[in-house]
């Protein structure tokens, strides 16, 4: 028994020892990115190879990655925090968790609405939310605007995902600033009560259901339509570009800042720099289907076959400064 | 028991369960800061809806998987039927595949959007009957308890077939049946056992957030959640989640208290009696039974797996996948041998120092199982905080200059992590064997002058070996499975296949998540067929 606890106890002291020995690296960046693996890793490979420096990456959830930064303090070995959602990076910078950039590169690439107004985040892909509709059912000339989804006319015909994606609450965000808590709320009670099905847990699913005949309108991001029309280029559905006279597209970015005790800041901001650059803005954005925050890059062809649309002027920090209360104004509703 | 002069045992017992506890007080000392208008907005709104959600969910799936793990265990415990033998370690499998996994499976198959609507769609354009939407409590807790009830059997079949097989004797002799038996004898002599098994099955179904979230069924946990990254409180999402272990350890005293002065050894040995054959349609049934229940918790499920792995795997395997099933499995070994070697310690000093206080150390190790993931990653790495500012604090006042390795961002934290959070696997498996042996033996040993480590080592470890190896196998599989504490504490390098599932599902790619989700059923199936070895000897006839 004491011969176990002895190994025991060694084995626990070991283990802690070894680790810690292999964390010490420098020179190298690193990166915690909510943003998936296979959609930073080629872009990380090919900076490694143009500049020689190494870039160390751990993936997670964002809310989780700005917890764990925040955990960590001082002793965070995060130079660059990536993420998708420009609530989540307003609510980072909120928190105190990233520095600002002095970049006038940054500011070139980066269109002022798409960017913390104190430089502490910068947009580095745009996705747009918009209504996506069963072209076997519908008619275009039927939809509007969001708001126009809470029409009789779509009783139990509409599919959305659950207000707990932040995508989701972004949006309702949105229609708080152009409209105000009393509209938005007459707004998505509407959509609740024409939904076909209750909320689904992703974008794909609320494709898909419009495909098997379960609804015939929704509210998605763009790429998870263009991830679907990839594998079948005949797919019954197409995009609706709503808002175009009044308020335009909900737009989204995915971007990133410089952690605020960050180790490597150079390093921090030449990879922040070098991925809104028109170089690395074709892959970042093609890569998902999104479009280049870069203002001269043009998106990839099928992402372009979809159309031109007129964007919302908002800056995207009103997402953050407004989710809470987006949040509360669907629980209110009923909005699963 | 007088203490030992190398290790007095209540204080490693208190440092054992105190350090496991530390996380969680890092997420009580967050009541600190009470934020009224989250509370009062949940209060209003939400909540009392969620809670309701829970305890259905809790209720639905904790019954069901105590209905089949119970019948099944009992079953392949005292009969024999065809396939009998196999159904024994078969039924153990579904483990191997994590909720979440089987969650998104299920869905797939039986969904608006999967094969079987669709078609009945297309065959019945009229009927109102299709689509129908499944994602409701009843289903869920189906799906759940079908993930989860080898929990309950694998105690119930050790349990019945150590007892039950004497107990049919016995209770034929006196002139009642088999159903008598079971009823009035066996299942009640079970219950610590069972109690345990279902434990494990409540506290899991309390923490799920994966499977539940794909099902966009709203539970207690999607508060946590929500408040978390809706109303970006860390706060009140841990005090929502005290809250839990709160109700949590409710339940475990209402259990205690129920059996308090019950003793549950074995009395004699059952390996003289060979189990019951069963003949005509009671075999019959039996076989139907178990082979549905097996087909509906493992086949079909894998089967699912196999087919979207074969359409996907040219695009979505490669060599990196051999680096995340090494981490995986050197995570889930690493932890399960601390996990299972405290978890003796823990048993060993529990049995031999029969205090209150003691039971209750005991007691706070196995909280960390009701607190979801994420949560408990919070706490954890808060905890991993406040040590390095400590060794900080001693390294400035250490003359010799050696600088200390701080914990954060190691992989340390991470195991740690798991320790807390699976230490309940350890500790129920090997506290349910130590309560088989009887304590006419320790006192014998006494006689012979055996007492404290001696007695511990020379008498108790020997018999609990088979116990040692199912808490070991348990754990390596839970800790291979387990996806949000490894999501937020791992380090670099060391992603796991339950991080690529991950990363995979979130983005919708169910299908394609097949490939990591194939290769870790695959590591568990490994674990699961070595956990049959370590089984009980007398269920071989």
């Amino acid at each position: 028994m004491q011969r176990f606890l002895t190994v025991l106890i060694l084995f626990s002291l070991v283990v802690p020892l070894a680790s810690s020995a292999m964390a010490a690296e420098t020179d190298s960046i690193v990166v915690y990115s909510a943003r998936k693996e296979h959609l930073i890793k080629p872009l990380f490979k090919r900076y490694t190879q143009q500049t020689g420096t190494e870039i160390r990456y751990v993936t997670g959830k964002a809310g989780a990655l700005l917890q764990r930064i925040k955990n960590e303090g001082p002793q965070t070995q995060a130079d660059l925090l990536l993420t998708v959602d420009a609530g989540n990076l307003w609510h980072a910078a909120n928190e105190g968790i990233l520095a600002p950039i002095d970049s006038p590169a940054l500011e070139s690439n980066v269109p002022d609405r798409y960017q913390d107004p104190d430089n502490r985040w910068f947009g580095l892909s745009v996705r747009a939310r918009t209504i996506v509709y069963s072209t076997e059912r519908v008619d275009p000339d039927n939809l509007s605007t969001y708001a126009g989804l809470a029409q009789g006319r779509w009783q139990d015909r509409l599919l959305l995902r659950t207000s707990k994606k932040v995508y989701n609450q972004s949006l309702v965000a949105s229609l708080i600033e152009a409209h105000g808590a009393e509209k938005t709320k007459k707004i998505v009670a509407g959509w609740v009560d024409n939904l076909a099905v209750a909320p689904l847990s992703s974008d794909t699913k609320v494709l898909k259901s419009i495909l098997a005949g379960v609804g015939d309108v929704g509210i998605v991001n763009t790429y998870y339509f263009g991830r679907l029309q990839k594998e079948n280029p005949d797919l019954p559905l197409a995009l609706f570009w709503p808002n175009q006279d009044n308020g335009g597209v909900h737009t989204n970015i995915s971007g990133g800042g410089m952690v605020a005790h960050a180790d490597n800041a150079e390093g921090a901001q030449d990879l922040l720099e070098w991925l809104s650059s028109a170089e690395a803005q074709g892959l970042f954005a093609g890569l998902n289907m999104e479009y280049p925050v870069h203002p001269d890059v043009p998106a990839v062809e099928q992402v372009q076959n979809w159309g031109e649309f007129q964007a919302s002027p908002l800056n995207v920090a009103t997402y953050g400064a407004r989710q809470a209360e987006a949040v509360r104004l669907m629980d209110q509703v009923d909005y699963k | 028991m007088r203490q030992s002069r190398h290790f007095p045992p209540r204080i490693v017992a208190w440092s054992a369960a105190g350090s496991i506890g530390i996380p969680l007080v890092a997420l009580v000392a967050f009541w600190g800061h009470v934020d009224a208008t989250i509370w009062g907005h949940l209060w209003a709104t939400t909540l009392p809806v969620l809670v309701k959600n829970s305890v259905v969910l809790v209720v639905g799936t904790g019954s069901f998987a105590l209905a089949v793990g119970t019948s099944l265990g009992w079953l392949t415990g005292v009969y024999t039927f065809p396939g009998s033998r196999l159904f024994r370690w078969a039924l153990i499998m579904p483990l191997a595949l994590p909720t979440y996994v089987f969650a998104f499976i299920y869905l797939g198959i039986f969904d608006f959007t999967g094969p079987v609507q669709t078609t009945l769609m297309r065959w019945f354009p009229e009927s109102s009957l299709v689509p129908v939407d499944l994602r409701q409590a009843p289903f869920i807790c189906f799906v759940l308890g079908l993930a989860l009830f080898p929990y309950v059997y694998l105690m119930a079949h050790n349990a019945f077939s150590s007892q039950g097989r004497g107990v049919l004797e016995a209770a034929a002799s006196l002139g009642h049946g088999a159903g008598s038996a079971f009823w009035r004898v066996a299942l009640p002599l079970a219950r610590p056992w069972l109690a345990a098994g279902t434990m494990l099955v409540v506290m899991e179904t309390v923490a799920d957030f994966g499977a539940v979230s794909i099902f966009n069924y709203a539970t207690f946990t999607t508060a946590i959640y929500k408040t978390w990254f809706g109303f970006f409180s860390v706060k009140s999402a841990a005090q929502l989640s005290s809250l839990l272990v709160a109700v949590v350890l409710c339940c475990a005293l209402v259990e205690q208290f129920l059996r308090r002065r019950s003793r549950y050894a074995a009395v004699g040995s059952a390996r003289c009696l060979s189990p019951h054959r069963l003949q005509g349609w009671k075999a019959l049934l039996a076989t139907g039974y178990a082979l549905s229940i097996l087909v509906l918790g493992f086949f079909l499920p894998v089967g699912q797996l196999l087919y979207w792995t074969l359409r996907h795997w040219s695009t979505q395997w490669s060599a990196e996948y051999w680096g995340y099933l090494g981490n995986t499995a050197t995570l889930g070994a690493g932890a399960a041998v601390l996990i299972t070697g405290i978890a003796l310690v823990l048993v060993c000093i529990q049995r031999q120092l029969p205090a209150k206080d003691i039971t209750t150390a005991v007691w706070i190790s196995r909280l960390g199982y009701a607190i979801p993931g994420t949560v408990l990653a919070v706490g954890v790495s808060i905890a991993a905080g406040w040590a390095d500012s400590i060794t900080a604090a001693m390294s400035t006042l250490n003359r010799w200059n050696v600088s200390l390795p701080t914990l954060q961002g190691g992989v340390a934290v991470l195991v740690f992590g798991y320790l807390v959070r699976f230490m309940v696997t350890g500790v129920n498996t090997l506290e349910s064997g130590m309560q088989r042996i009887p304590a006419s033996l320790d006192q014998a040993a006494a006689l012979h002058g055996s007492k404290g480590a001696h007695l511990a080592g020379r008498i108790h470890l020997p018999l609990l070996r088979s116990s040692m190896g199912t808490g070991l196998i348990l754990a390596t599989i839970e800790v291979m499975k387990e996806m949000p504490l490894t999501l937020m504490l791992r380090p670099f390098g060391w992603d796991t296949l339950a991080v690529k599932i991950y990363e995979l599902t979130s983005e919708g790619l169910w299908e394609k998540a097949a490939v990591p989700a194939v290769v870790l059923v695959a590591a568990g199936c490994l674990a699961v067929t070595i956990l049959c070895r370590t089984l009980p000897k007398n269920d071989v006839e």
